[in-house]
């Protein structure tokens, strides 16, 4: 399976995820610079973290008008299966590749913790090894997290399956005192309707090897490697 | 050259956090007769061109590509040519 790690100026968890493709889940990946107009030959590009173009005026504002994300719109249309993890949700939902905007944390501090997320759903690519209810132990490092989302737009997410991941306790249930940046419902994830392209605000690349505490992170890598029918690396 | 103003607010129903925050301090200094307060942008832009028309539509068009979310924020903007 080949990936394609997308990098714009300000990223900065684009070695993070590079680090897992290839030497955890031991899988082809190259970096893609924000000018490239071209992505044919990748199966999955990843958004990943940091700061693009500095975060101004909205988070991702500026960065979803880089070359690339022409091309990545052309990718996803026809299918292709983009992550964006947290600057790279944030870049999704303001090119219109997901539905909603992120507001700043409702304490207005940024956030860099381990956090529980419970699986709404193990119908997308991304968790169709997990099962729904499962939860998971990811870290979040945000200062924009705060879903927003019209709430007609909202019930059709939820109708279609697209809530991915809430915020909950060590035990799964979704309160609003384990919602850590005031995400409407507690939403740390959500795809679009056809379930191909998906934005989360917790990082799996942090979360993808013992050493780093927990492996949780890669319930979301195996899923989609299960997903393009590569055999699961040991 | 004309000189543009684009004032930019949340919409109503996104709850802003800053503007709680400040509200809150506002209350603690004393100030209780603040009942809200939200925070927006303002930008200034200058332009070249001599047809209002023609600028307020480009601007328009900037104001919903780039500068704004429509998603959260809405925009007015006033245009001195």
């Amino acid at each position: 399976m080949k990936f394609g790690v997308v990098v714009f100026p300000g990223s900065n968890c684009d070695h993070d995820c590079h680090y897992v493709i290839s030497e955890v889940l031991h899988q082809d990946v190259d970096y893609v610079w924000h000018g490239s107009t071209d992505v044919t030959g990748y199966d999955c590009l990843v958004l990943p973290g940091g700061f693009s173009y500095g975060d101004y005026l909205r988070t991702g504002a500026v960065a979803r008008f880089s070359p690339v994300m022409k091309a990545i719109e052309g990718f996803a249309g026809r299918g292709g299966l983009v992550i964006g993890i947290c600057n790279g949700f944030q870049i999704l939902l303001e090119a219109g590749l997901l539905p909603g905007a992120m507001m700043r944390n409702t304490g207005l501090k940024f956030i860099c913790r381990f956090v529980n997320i419970r699986i709404e759903t193990a119908s997308t690519p991304w968790t169709k090894a997990a099962s729904v209810g499962q939860v998971l132990s990811i870290p979040i490092a945000h200062n924009e997290g705060n879903y927003q989302v019209p709430g007609d737009v909202l019930e059709e997410m939820k109708r279609r399956g697209q809530v991915v991941f809430r915020y909950c306790s060590p035990e799964g249930s979704v309160l609003q005192e384990y919602n850590p940046n005031g995400a409407t419902e507690s939403i740390a994830g959500v795809c679009n309707r056809e379930g191909n392209v998906l934005g989360m605000m917790p990082h799996p690349e942090r979360a993808s090897e013992a050493e780093l505490t927990s492996t949780d992170g890669l319930v979301i890598w195996r899923s989609l490697l299960s997903h393009c029918g590569v055999e699961i690396p040991a | 050259m004309a000189r543009a103003r684009l004032f930019v607010t949340l919409k109503e129903g996104i709850l802003d956090p800053q503007g709680k925050t400040l509200l809150r301090a506002l209350k603690s200094l004393g100030y209780d007769e603040v009942t809200d307060l939200r925070v927006g942008k303002y930008m200034e832009i200058e332009i070249d061109g001599t047809d209002r028309a023609t600028m307020e539509r480009r601007l328009g068009e900037m104001s919903e590509s780039l500068l704004t979310n429509p998603i959260i924020e809405n925009y007015r903007m006033e245009v001195e040519a």
